[in-house]
């Protein structure tokens, strides 16, 4: 195994710990609407993801830095060929973090529903877009022999990269109830494990029929054995909560995730963004990637550095690992 | 949609447009996060409520800051490869590293414990606590370090090599990126240029309460501790600033050339006061000067010669072939004295306010005052300011809370323009760094996007910190200073006790 491949490796990594944190981050802004009823649920909500949003979002900066670092070609294709869809993602963070923070600052009624509902659709944007993004990473978008994205921005929204959407958005949604079966206490807790019970289902349809498709269109025995665990995993998410076991079912989404993710890269290997023009026109982990003095350096950080923040955000989710509820919030707001 | 524009200029607005904002923002987190650690490290040591107080009012304010600069922050990473593609490219091999190295350390250091230090209150023991914030403020300081070595390399490239067949620059050696002369001036000079825009922030808003009588023991020693910073902090910025201007005239003469609108070069050549140039004349129309400076500033010799602008614009044609090698020389040599005149005017002003509320044995006993009492401002011996002057001091702090962080600002126009046309210095020009797929009316509609969205933040935080600025320090709760005594917080004797801090 050559460096670049260990680094494709580690970028998978990094989208996986992005996708299983953030993703119950995004679902966690999706139920505020769909879950709770009063102000106070949705401040039960938000604050049981009060102390870990920021950290969980730099997985996502990380993912960004590592790829910019260990395969340069394929940041600056990927996000200069997606600039539109980008620039809606960054504005939604953006705004979603701003609305964490100031949503408790002022008294008024306007100004904390206007954050409510800033933190319910910049939540879910994203969700659908990461989805749409990573379909069309993996089915292979138009890029020409200088590795230039050459394609339009309707050209991405095609029915693979679209189920793609609404996979990532109906996984992190359940993903985000079940978590908020696992963190809330109380009325809410109970409605949490129903509504994960009720989009269970619908995900797994869903994520069943893009993964089927993912494998028919590129997929090997890898990449199918990845697929399975994924499928399986979820049927257990969703069995787990029927049970009421909060933590295994959370568990279990985020094995889902952690396999969804992986059986996508799976099917790329070893290209990291396939052209649909042409074969001879893909990135991959040979062309696109930095020198090996360079990702000799980047694997020692990482080496270093990944295991130590592991340790320490699992060190603030334990420091946090109250259940919230109702009871907790104080009314001076 | 093509508008008769050169490719880069859309993108380098852009560029100019959310990296100028997102260093509003910087600063003042990277100062505001120590000096708040200070504050409750006084806390934990003295037991003196005020400093809690304090430490609760400034780190409200630095919250509000570093929200901001978070979200600003998460544009910077993506933008090289949305609008400067062939940039990314061209220098991936060594500027991502960096970039993967501030997010991988810096980034998670700084946003997990934030989060810690934000929720922490009853839930970690007084000096676990602590350590959150300072854990918070290392962060801002790494990620500092990691950011500037990558711009470094752009104002000055080492440890490369061009990799012909891939067309790139490649990494040779990664320690040289990370501590050459200019990444380290660089970072001293950001550094202590930061800690001057908190400490006059703090001087200003302490001034506010102070001349209204307002909680007067924690605008005190806030007043103090602002003080001592733009003193100590403007000092080191002059002396860094010298550091870099040497660096800068050895590595990058054009850009101090420009700075100093320094046409032809000569001997003994002048610092100039004022100067109104005639570009395509290529000499000043109108200066005011003091001979020697120049040379003094660049060579630590008055007599010693500088090039000049036309002289180093013929030397660079013959070595990188025709075209123009001078930046825009307005923009170059105002923004240098801007940001020498606003950073230094504070920092006068800071010197000036250390003296005026000194303390005991150079106070005569009738003018010494309690912790209760305003400070009296004492300029000669044994006589306190007139009210007017008094009240005047304590207004032109208020008014000048924000002159460091327009020095920062055009300290960063001066250092990114003055390299210009260069994106990499003497390797990559700016417009050849520009994404070739991306349209003028993709960048157009970014560019609206990102500034509209920017100018509402800016009204929101502004609205916002002034309201908490007004409202001064919070009174403590029975929470506040009974903190826990073990990791979790105290919930067997009351499981159901509201938490200390929710969104």
């Amino acid at each position: 195994m050559e460096l670049h491949d260990v680094w494709f490796v580690l970028i998978a990594v990094l989208w996986t710990g992005y996708f299983f944190l953030e993703g119950f981050d995004f679902g966690i802004g999706v139920l505020t609407k769909l879950l709770a009823r009063d102000r106070k649920e949705r401040r039960v909500l938000i604050n049981t993801i009060g102390p870990v949003w920021d950290g969980n979002e730099v997985w996502l900066l990380s993912a960004g830095g590592a790829t910019f670092a260990a395969f340069p070609e394929w940041y600056a294709t990927l996000f200069s060929g997606f600039y539109l869809p980008l620039l809606i993602i960054l504005f939604c963070l953006i705004v979603r973090g701003v609305a964490f923070e100031y949503r408790a600052k002022r008294p008024e009624e306007r100004w904390q529903t206007n954050w409510e509902t800033a933190i319910f659709w910049t939540s879910l944007i994203p969700a659908v877009l990461w989805g749409v993004a990573f379909g069309n990473i993996v089915r292979g978008v138009k890029i020409d022999a200088d590795m230039e994205y050459v394609g339009n921005f309707w050209d991405l929204l095609n029915p693979y990269a679209i189920l793609g959407g609404l996979v990532t958005l109906t996984l992190f949604t359940f993903h985000g109830a079940v978590f908020a079966g696992l963190k809330t206490a109380g009325d809410i807790r109970v409605r949490a494990r129903a509504l994960a019970l009720k989009l269970g289902p619908v995900t797994a349809v869903l994520a069943l029929g893009f993964l089927v498709w993912t494998q028919a269109d590129n997929g090997d025995a890898w990449s199918l054995g990845a697929m399975i665990v994924a499928v399986v995993a979820l049927l257990a998410a969703i069995g787990a909560i029927a049970k009421g076991r909060e933590g295994w079912s959370f568990a279990f989404s985020g094995v889902t995730i952690a396999a969804a993710v992986a059986m996508l890269f799976l099917t790329l290997f070893p290209n990291v963004m396939p052209s649909s023009l042409n074969d001879a026109w893909n990135l991959t982990v040979t062309n696109a990637s930095s020198s090996p003095y360079t990702l000799k350096i980047m694997t020692w950080c990482a080496g270093i550095a990944t295991p130590v923040v592991l340790l320490y955000q699992s060190w603030t989710y334990w420091v946090f690992r109250k259940r919230i509820g109702t009871q907790h919030i104080a009314d001076a707001h | 949609m093509d508008l008769a524009l050169a490719p880069e200029t859309l993108a380098r607005w852009q560029f100019g447009i959310t990296t100028v904002y997102h260093f509003l923002f910087v600063p003042l987190t990277i100062s505001l996060a120590a000096l708040t650690a200070g504050l409750q490290t006084a806390w934990v040591r003295t037991e003196n409520e005020k400093y809690l107080r304090a430490t609760k009012f400034w780190g409200k304010l630095f919250l509000i800051n570093i929200a901001m600069g978070v979200v600003t922050g998460i544009v910077q990473e993506f933008q090289f490869g949305m609008n400067w593609s062939d940039y990314s490219r061209f220098v991936g091999d060594i500027f991502g590293a960096p970039l993967a190295f501030e997010a991988l350390i810096a980034f998670f250091f700084e946003s997990t414990f934030i989060g810690l230090w934000i929720f922490g209150w009853d839930k970690l023991p007084k000096k676990i606590h602590l350590a959150c914030i300072w854990m918070v403020s290392i962060g801002t300081v790494l990620s500092a370090y990691f950011i500037l070595a990558a711009n470094s390399w752009m104002q000055h490239p080492v440890g490369y090599r061009i990799n012909e067949e891939r067309g790139r620059a490649e990494l040779t050696d990664f320690w040289r990126v990370l501590t050459q002369d200019t990444a380290v001036t660089q970072f001293f000079h950001t550094i202590t240029a930061a800690f001057l825009v908190g400490g006059a922030f703090m001087v200003g808003i302490a001034a506010f309460h102070l001349a209204r009588k307002k909680h007067i023991p924690v605008m005190r020693t806030s007043l103090r501790l602002g003080l001592i910073t733009v003193v100590v902090a403007g000092l080191l910025t002059a002396v860094s600033g010298d550091s870099l201007a040497k660096v800068m005239f050895r590595q990058q003469p054009m850009k101090m050339a420009a700075a100093e609108a320094l046409w032809d070069g000569q001997e003994r050549a002048p610092f100039s006061i004022f100067a109104y140039g005639d570009v395509s004349k290529g000499h000043n129309s109108v200066e005011i000067s003091l001979p020697g400076i120049l040379s003094f500033l660049a060579n630590n010799d008055p007599n010693s010669y500088v090039p000049g602008i036309n002289d180093i614009n013929k030397e660079s044609q013959e070595k990188y072939g025709p075209g123009d090698y001078r930046p825009n020389i307005p923009v170059a040599f105002w923004s240098f004295r801007w940001m020498i005149g606003f950073g230094m005017a504070s920092f006068g002003l800071g010197l000036l306010g250390l003296w005026l509320t000194r303390k005991k044995f150079l106070l005569p006993p009738a003018l010494r005052t309690g912790e209760d009492e305003v400070p009296h401002l004492v300029l000669f011996k044994n006589k306190a300011l007139s009210p007017r002057l008094t009240k005047l001091y304590w207004v032109v702090a208020l008014w000048t809370l924000l002159f460091p962080l327009i020095a920062n600002s055009w300290g960063w126009i001066f250092t990114e323009m003055g390299r210009q046309p260069w994106v990499v210095y003497g390797v990559l020009q700016t417009r050849a760094g520009v994404s070739p797929g991306v349209s003028q009316g993709e960048v157009i509609t970014s560019m609206i996007v990102f500034t509209l969205l920017y100018a509402v933040l800016a009204v929101i935080e502004v609205k916002l910190l002034v309201k908490y600025i007004k409202a001064g320090p919070p009174e403590l709760t029975e929470n506040d200073l009974n903190p826990p005594t073990k990791i979790g917080g105290h919930d067997e004797e009351d499981a159901d006790r509201p938490m200390a801090f929710s969104y």
